[in-house]
């Protein structure tokens, strides 16, 4: 299958034939306009990849995974016991909260939304701004918040150490060794978060060669996708995201990686690219969530947003058509699986 | 006596040139990649970045004791690094941390 588009040809032959200015103009070398590309090489790009690198010094094991499970839905690690982490990253909500933006202690709001965790196993680094190089970085770090669970690792401690039942799962999960550190509470976390995977949608089934998975329409949307939409220049691979960092155009004072990585302007108002995976169920978007549907979405890119000297030369108006926005909604609506319901773990005593 | 003297002279010439010569190594930045994943080079070496994507790429160590930042690097630029110290180096992009080349510097 054929593809007519621009940024299709800079997604397959890559940047050697492609040059961007930060205007808004798109000036390709050696192909031209209309030049045809690979559908199927692009539908076989998001073939699903499910092996894991470990670090090697959190291998997982059965015991390792249940403990994290169960810290994960702990609230008794928040200093206030009312919220756990699942709080925030709410299975029934594919791992996010379903609010704009987070809720944390005394149930005050926070600046940003809550990312779901689904599909961590190969992000690097984690949150909106990358300030987490791993699973592990991360973990502890919505613990000490004081905005969001608000509790010092000592305390953290102290209580876990005081519920009996969690001595032998620590034992189980470290080599017979029941001692309770912040990192293996890190480590088990993390190693737990691993094995929160999207499962297959209809869009897996139409990549492994199902053709009447997906609608023809939803077939027109994945073509604008990796096309004209230049939405595959970010969303790449089959979790749908590059783990990188852009400005796509937001009006906004939170300058996000910026706000880390502060020499480099185009690191400006900059967020990590989410995964789409499952994102009908995990409105409003945005990292604010000030989008509250897809078809929002699309049209902000449509628009191009504000043109800043940080905003990404990846984001420019569109020129789409309401046919075309309808088009990409039908397609993303084919990244949602039907998971099989989470079952929430009986805490220790 | 005499042709040890030159052959001594020109072993230590030898290692003095040895000693200073350098070698630039050209990595490329095509399809938000290095095109090396790794690279192992000798004390002196310089690294010479050529960005060939469509987007400004950075090259950054948090390497301790090899910590260095070249900025943003816009399309069709390059930019260099020498590598002053022996030991091992994690390059990467702030903007696409995927984007790795860990030096070996010998």
């Amino acid at each position: 299958m054929k593809l007519l588009g621009y940024a299709l040809a800079a997604a397959v032959v890559g940047s050697s034939v492609l040059a961007m200015s930060n205007s808004e103009t798109v000036v390709l070398v050696g192909l031209q306009p209309g030049a045809e590309v690979d559908l199927d090489a692009e539908r076989e790009s998001f073939r699903r990849d499910l092996e894991i690198d470990y670090p090697e010094d959190n291998m997982p094991n059965a015991a390792r995974i249940a403990l994290g499970k169960t810290l994960f839905f702990d609230p008794r690690l928040s200093r206030s016991g009312g919220q756990s982490c699942a709080s925030c990253h709410n299975p029934a909500f594919a791992w996010g909260d379903g609010l704009p933006v987070g809720v944390g202690d005394h149930l005050r709001p926070l600046e940003r939304r809550s990312p779901s965790i689904l599909n961590l196993a190969w992000a690097e680094p984690l949150m909106w701004d990358g300030r987490a190089e791993s699973l592990e970085d991360q973990a502890l770090g919505p613990m000490v918040a004081k905005a969001e669970m608000n509790i010092s690792l000592e305390k953290l401690i102290t209580r876990l150490e005081s519920i009996p039942g969690y001595a032998s799962m620590f034992a189980e999960a470290f080599d017979g060794d029941a001692t309770i550190t912040p990192d293996r509470v890190a480590k088990s976390l993390a190693a737990f978060q691993r094995t929160v995977i999207s499962g297959m949608a209809p869009f897996d089934e139409w990549v492994e060669g199902d053709e009447a998975a997906i609608t023809a329409q939803a077939v027109r949307g994945f073509e604008l996708f990796v096309g004209e939409a230049n939405c595959a220049t970010c969303h790449e691979g089959w979790r749908f995201t590059d783990d990188a960092f852009y400005d796509i155009g937001l009006a906004d004072d939170d300058l996000g990686r910026g706000n880390i990585v502060p020499n480099i302007e185009v690191l400006n108002y900059a967020f990590k690219t989410p995964g789409l995976r499952n994102i009908t169920q995990r409105g409003p978007y945005m990292h604010d969530g000030r989008l509250a549907t897809l078809r929002d979405v699309i049209e902000h890119y449509n628009d191009g947003g504000v043109a800043r000297p940080s905003r990404s030369n990846e984001i420019f108006p569109l020129g789409l058509d309401e046919q075309d926005i309808s088009d990409l909604v039908a397609f993303l609506e084919t990244l949602t699986s039907e998971d099989t319901p989470v079952e929430i773990p009986v805490l220790p005593h | 006596m005499k042709i040890k003297s030159i052959i001594a002279v020109g072993t230590l010439l030898a290692i003095a040139t040895a000693a200073y010569a350098s070698t630039e190594h050209k990595i490329m930045q095509a399809g938000k990649k290095f095109s090396e994943r790794r690279i192992t080079i000798s004390v002196g070496d310089t690294l010479n970045f050529v960005n060939d994507d469509g987007t400004t790429h950075n090259v950054h160590s948090n390497s301790a004791g090899h910590e260095f930042d070249l900025g943003a690097q816009a399309p069709g630029t390059e930019s260099s690094h020498v590598f002053s110290k022996p030991g091992k180096v994690k390059v990467r992009c702030a903007i696409h941390p995927k984007m790795k080349i860990d030096v070996n510097v010998e």
